[in-house]
């Protein structure tokens, strides 16, 4: 395989790519299955081209944080896990993974899109806490937005489980049919400078040789709930003008997508 | 009071529905995921590949190293923890003796061949789903081997021998006892042997005795799973 980096830019100039996409053009197929493990409380598979990614929802019980007595909470990790790519190990997550999380995280909680406050019981005592595990399969690149679809699946197809009204205690077995208070789906989508010109969904190795990259979460209406700004070139603000153009553009088509494939829930 | 009727209804030596499939990590040397009931396991191999550090590598042969993962979500209980756990090491290193007498070692001196499992939701048999798709996996990646392996938990409840016990029966209120088992397909010999419970001997040599007939049923899945893959291919 054609590994050489000028290749790649040379290519993007004349807005062409090594596998014949076009530079707007997310790879086929886009898979989005939900509930694929009965053990996590929501869950869902990613598959863009031979990308692969899991996320999972587990939720627990615990006491609030003192400066806010009256909500829930969520964390988002990732793992990069060693069976899907050749450059990662085994241990403590890589600068890599804790971005990933952090910024998947950030377009989540930032919007707003888990109403807090619906997942508190009780003020300053018991409220619901939100973990999404993301899980790499195979990276084959865009781990960024696989994840982020893999993440909202996963949230949008959670449902509680039930809770011992005697003791208070987790029947992880029993889920009831009320699902996690969402108030908006951001969908987030990053965006690549290669060779002087913008693309969307890289390969593997187009994430080699990229200037700069944005990363966009944005709602139906257009607003952006998380931006993070990658890579080793500066942009100027015409630039990021267009990426976040481009990202929103294409975070409605992943949102229709995914509407496509959660008709159930 | 014999426990002859199952909580699930299977037959003492019935498997659960069980799915195979090849080639399930594109990236990996070879791949595969091995479904049995609600227990799941994909396995990938990276290698050989050189080994390091440098120290570790021996010119005689190479090394086979397993990592054995469960999903934070899932378990059937609350989150687990990422990151390795005393649990998640012992049964690596199970899984690797498991495999290590059919793989030909001497085919990469110096190097290793990684064998990753993650399981995405469990119920019961992680370690047997593990193995079973980690030798479909070595197969689909080329590494030669002298046999075929496959694994399935058997045991006892309540005075009843029976095959691939589920997390409710492994936790069913009387004497239970747990065996996961590897069996060697050509030689029938017993590559892992774990055993947790109660049981008197009379009842485990009954039990490994059915381990080494149902294992042939996960051995045709195994192979079924095999020979779709390269057909697919073919066509392409």
């Amino acid at each position: 395989m054609i590994t050489n980096k000028t290749a790649i830019s040379d290519l993007a100039k004349q807005e062409k790519r090594l596998d014949v996409r076009g530079l707007r053009d997310y790879r086929e197929p886009i898979v989005i299955d939900t509930n694929i493990s009965w053990t996590a409380e929501g869950s869902a598979r990613v598959q863009i081209g031979e990308t692969v990614v899991m996320a999972g929802v587990k939720l627990s019980l615990e006491k609030p944080y003192n400066d806010t007595p009256n909500e829930g909470g969520i964390m988002v990790n990732a793992e990069l896990r060693p069976m899907s790519s050749e450059e990662y190990e085994s241990g403590p997550p890589s600068i890599k993974a804790v971005e990933l999380s952090r910024v998947i995280d950030r377009g989540i909680r930032e919007a707003k899109a888990l109403d807090m406050k619906k997942l508190c019981l009780e003020a300053g005592e018991k409220a619901w806490f939100v973990t999404v595990d993301i899980i790499t399969i195979n990276d084959e690149g865009n781990l960024f937005d696989a994840s982020g679809l893999a993440v909202l699946a996963a949230l949008k197809s959670a449902r509680f489980p039930v809770v011992n009204t005697e003791n208070g205690a987790i029947n992880y077995k029993e889920k009831t049919e009320q699902k996690l208070p969402l108030t908006k789906e951001p969908v987030s989508v990053t965006v690549y400078k290669v060779g002087g010109k913008f693309l969307v969904d890289p390969s593997k190795q187009e994430e080699e040789v990229y200037d700069a990259r944005l990363t966009v979460a944005s709602d139906p209406n257009g607003i952006i709930s998380a931006i993070q700004k990658g890579g080793p070139k500066p942009l100027s603000i015409e630039e990021i003008s267009q990426m976040s153009d481009l990202a929103i553009e294409k975070a409605n088509f992943l949102r229709e997508k995914l509407n496509s494939f959660l008709k159930d829930d | 009071m014999v426990y002859s009727e199952r909580l699930d209804g299977r037959k003492i030596d019935e498997l659960r529905p069980m799915e195979a499939k090849v080639g399930v990590v594109p990236s990996a040397d070879g791949s595969a995921s091995f479904k049995t009931g609600k227990t799941w396991a994909i396995a990938a191999i990276r290698g050989p590949r050189e080994l390091f550090p440098r120290f570790l590598q021996n010119p005689k042969k190479g090394l086979l190293r397993c990592h054995y993962n469960m999903m934070p979500f899932s378990g059937s209980g609350e989150r687990i923890r990422p990151g390795s756990s005393r649990r998640a090491q012992e049964i690596s290193m199970v899984i690797m003796n498991a495999l290590e007498p059919v793989v030909d070692l001497s085919a990469f001196p110096n190097a290793v061949v990684d064998v990753f499992v993650d399981l995405p939701q469990t119920d019961a048999g992680t370690r047997c789903a593990a193995i079973t798709a980690a030798a479909m996996a070595l197969a689909h990646a080329g590494i030669p081997m002298k046999d075929m392996i496959s694994s399935v938990a058997v045991g006892q409840v309540d005075g009843t021998v029976l095959a691939d016990l589920t997390y409710n029966e492994e936790a069913y209120d009387a004497i239970v006892s747990d065996i996961p088992v590897a069996v060697l397909h050509n030689s029938k010999e017993i590559s892992l042997l774990q055993m947790d419970g109660e049981i008197s001997k009379d009842d485990l040599i009954k039990a490994l005795e059915l381990a080494q007939t149902v294992s042939e049923k996960v051995y045709d899945v195994q192979i079924k799973a095999l020979k779709d893959y390269y057909a697919k291919e073919e066509k392409q």
